[in-house]
This record gives structure tokens, C-alpha cells and sequence, in this order.
């Protein structure tokens, strides 16, 4: 139950890392435990927003024909999401889910980063409720515009009925909409959790495993300095998961538009 | 894991399952997020790109308009150019040949000019030659009759007889002369 700085802080060491490591005490009111109204956690999620909509509205408030620096960097960002994932993967017609995707991709992108910012530490994406939430709405908006497109009776027809003899068809129903409407939202979710639980439990391992190693013993030093060694080794690996996490992410919402729109299987 | 929390005490957290503050505060968060950057911003970004490629195509159109343009020109030019060629050449050959005309007028009145001098000198010739003719006729007659008779000394009586001796005379002569 105790937050990494208190272990720090008390010369104690909480090891190993447990999941209520992920679960700190709340901001207001102060230092309660089943309070989440607003955390660090949700500090986080809102810092992020903040950070995101002041980087965008300045950068934009005045766009020119030849962009500033600034210009261009909020510009690339939109340009890849834009022409390298909607265009790519839905075509001519995905500019228009251009710009959700590029606001799932830097919220996704920019939370997963506090993971291995110094003080924050830790992703708001280690707790499941805000890939849940974000795979909730890709869910939504897949199913909504192949809905759109297709009609109801239409797009479920063809979401669930693939084209195979129809003495195959009983067996392959089932498996398309349990893959289609029961694990796509859940993977989704789980693989950007996962990832981020996992991640910063790794660094907490390696964290404080050296100061429990420093701890038991004054001999295992080069040890504990082993394992520094490994937390600054696994930050570089975390931050290749964060990029990819929030490139996955983003890829695989637009691939299920991509599948919902599609003309044929 | 709210409901795990109301009962009090330590309570364990289950990862896989969603705090529903998080999930309220994490969607609110969200959706103003996509609010503002999908109203403000990326529609923004794409007519900014919009008008980029616009400026782009637009100044490849005007320069191919402007290339059309000369063309078109060039070839009105050249145009103009061999009609006027063509006009100051006929031009040329009309003064040519106005030339040629006023020169052959020229020499015809000229001609006829000096026919006309020529004919009329000739004429005040035949004219003062017939004068002559008939003064020196006349004064001839006399001053050969005056002659005559101062030869022979006598007067002849007879004016008639006389006048018709010289007449006779003068024109065995003439006869004489033109033979």
C-alpha cells in the first residue's frame, strides 16, 4: 500500500512490488486510500490534456501557408497519424477519422510517457479504466460507422457471416462475433494496460529490488548497482513500448473502421 | 473497486477491473480533449494543407497560363509579322509597277510633246515659207519687171501682157527648180 517516494523516503523497502503499488493515495483530500476522484493518477490524465490542448492551440492559432518550427511539429504529428495510419489503412475516405485518431494517438502517446518521466513514474494507462474507456469509444465507432455505411441488418451480416460453404457457417458465426464484438474491445483495452502494468512493474522490480539487496546486505552492492543499471537499461525499452503502444493502439481502431467500411471480407 | 473501498479497511485492488471515478474523470478528460482539438485544431490543419496544395496547383495553373499566353502571342507576332512581310512586299510591287505606269506616261506625253512642238514648228515653217513665198513672189515680179525694163529701157504698156509674162516665167522656174 505504500507509494515508491514513502518507501524512499522511510529507508523501508516494500518488496517486492506489489499491485497496490498502482493504487497511491489521494491528492484531495489528502493521503486518503479509497479515494480517486483525484489522484495522481487522474493529475496525470488531466496534466496531459492540458499539456495537449495549450501545445495544439498555440502552435495553430495563427497556421501560415510556410510553417513556423513549432507549426511544423504539430503538423508532422497530425501529417503521420493522418497520412500514415487513417490513409493507409482506410484510404482516400479515413482523412475524415483523421483527427479523432490523432487525439487518441497523442493522449494515448503522452500518458504512456509519464511512465518514464522523473516524479510522475507511472502511466495513468497502468490502471485498465483509461484504455477501457478509449476501447470502448474505438468500439463504439467502429460498430457506428459500419452501421452508417451498411444498414444494421447489413453490417452484421457481413461482420458475421463470412463467405464460406454454409455447412461450415454454424461453426464460423459464433467465432466471428466472439472475436469481432467480444474480444477486439477487450484486447484492445487489456494489451495497452497490460503493457503499462507491466512495464512499471518491471522498474519497480529492478528499483527496488537494489535497495532491498543494499538493505540485506552491505556486500550486495554491486548487485543493487546491477540492477540500477538494468532499471536505466529497461526505461529505454519502456519508452519503445510507450511509442508502440500508442502507434498499436491507434493502428488497430483504425483497422476496425477499416474492417467496418470494408466492401467486401 | 468502489464498492470494495465502502466496506473499509485494506482492500485488495483487482488490475483488470476499472475504477469508475477513473473512468468518469479519465472520459471526461477525453472527451474535452477530442473536443477541442478535433473543432479547433485538426480542421484547421487540414485547410491549412488544403490551401497549401491550392497555392501549389494554383501557381503551377498560372504559370502554365502564362506560358499558354506567350505562345498564344508569339504565334500572333509571327503572324503579324509575315502579313506585314507579305503587305510591304505587294506594296513594293505595286509602286513597282505604279513606277513602270507614271514612266511610260511620262515618255508618251513627252513623245507626243515633242510630236506636237515638232508638227507645229513645222507648220509655222510651211506657214512663213508660204508667206515668203508669196511676198518674194510678188517683190520678185517687180523687181524683175523693174529690172527688165530698166534693161531694155522701155516701159512695157500692156500691165496685163506683162503680169502674164512674168507669172509664165516664175513658173518655168519653179517647174524647173523642183525637177
Amino acid at each position: 500500500m505504500f507509494g515508491q517516494s514513502n518507501v524512499l523516503a522511510q529507508g523501508e523497502v516494500n518488496f517486492p512490488p506489489s499491485v497496490e503499488d498502482f493504487y497511491l493515495p489521494s491528492i484531495a483530500p489528502w493521503g486518503a486510500h479509497n479515494n480517486y476522484w483525484f489522484t495522481k493518477i487522474t493529475f496525470m490524465v488531466w496534466l496531459a490534456v492540458g499539456i495537449l490542448i495549450l501545445f495544439f492551440l498555440l502552435t495553430y492559432r495563427k497556421p501560415q501557408l510556410v510553417p513556423t518550427k513549432k507549426q511544423w511539429i504539430a503538423e508532422s504529428i497530425y501529417g503521420f497519424v493522418r497520412n500514415n495510419i487513417a490513409v493507409d489503412m482506410i484510404g482516400h475516405q479515413g482523412v475524415r477519422f483523421a483527427p479523432y485518431f490523432t487525439t487518441l494517438f497523442c493522449f494515448v502517446l503522452l500518458t504512456n510517457f509519464f511512465a518514464i518521466v522523473p516524479f510522475f513514474q507511472i502511466s495513468p494507462n497502468s490502471h485498465i479504466a483509461f484504455p477501457a474507456f478509449l476501447a470502448l469509444i474505438s468500439y463504439v465507432l467502429f460498430n457506428w460507422v459500419g452501421i452508417k455505411k451498411h444498414g444494421f441488418g447489413g453490417y452484421f451480416k457481413r461482420a458475421l457471416i463470412p463467405p464460406a460453404p454454409w455447412y461450415i457457417l454454424p461453426l464460423l458465426i459464433p467465432i466471428e462475433a466472439f472475436s469481432t464484438f467480444l474480444v477486439r474491445p477487450f484486447s484492445l483495452a487489456v494489451r495497452l494496460f497490460a503493457n503499462m502494468f507491466a512495464g512499471h512493474m518491471l522498474l519497480l522490480v529492478f528499483t527496488l529490488g537494489g535497495f532491498a539487496m543494499l538493505n540485506a546486505n552491505a556486500l550486495l552492492a554491486p548487485i543493487s548497482v546491477l540492477s540500477w543499471v538494468m532499471t536505466v537499461a529497461l526505461t529505454f525499452l519502456e519508452f519503445l513500448v510507450i511509442v508502440l503502444q500508442a502507434y498499436v493502439f491507434t493502428v488497430l481502431t483504425a483497422s476496425y473502421v477499416q474492417g467496418a467500411l470494408a466492401e467486401e471480407h | 473497486m468502489y464498492f470494495f473501498a465502502a466496506e473499509g479497511g485494506e482492500t485488495t485492488h483487482n488490475p483488470i477491473l476499472p475504477l469508475w471515478q477513473e473512468i468518469v474523470v479519465g472520459g471526461i478528460a477525453f472527451i474535452i480533449l477530442c473536443f477541442v482539438l478535433m473543432k479547433f485544431v485538426f480542421p484547421r490543419m487540414e485547410q491549412t494543407f488544403q490551401a497549401r496544395v491550392d497555392a501549389i496547383e494554383g501557381g503551377i495553373k498560372r504559370a502554365e497560363s502564362a506560358q499558354a499566353e506567350a505562345n498564344q502571342l508569339l504565334e500572333q507576332y509571327r503572324a503579324q509579322l509575315a502579313e506585314a512581310r507579305t503587305d510591304a512586299a505587294k506594296i513594293r510591287d505595286d509602286a513597282r509597277a505604279d513606277a513602270e505606269g507614271i514612266r511610260q506616261d511620262i515618255l508618251a506625253k513627252a513623245r507626243e510633246e515633242a510630236d506636237r512642238v515638232i508638227q507645229a514648228g513645222k507648220d509655222q515653217l510651211a506657214a512663213e515659207r508660204a508667206t515668203i513665198v508669196r511676198e518674194l513672189r510678188a517683190e520678185v515680179g517687180t523687181i524683175a519687171v523693174d529690172l527688165a525694163s530698166k534693161i531694155v529701157g522701155e516701159s512695157l504698156a500692156d500691165e496685163a501682157r506683162r503680169k502674164g509674162t512674168v507669172d509664165r516665167f516664175l513658173d518655168s522656174l519653179e517647174s524647173s527648180g523642183a525637177r
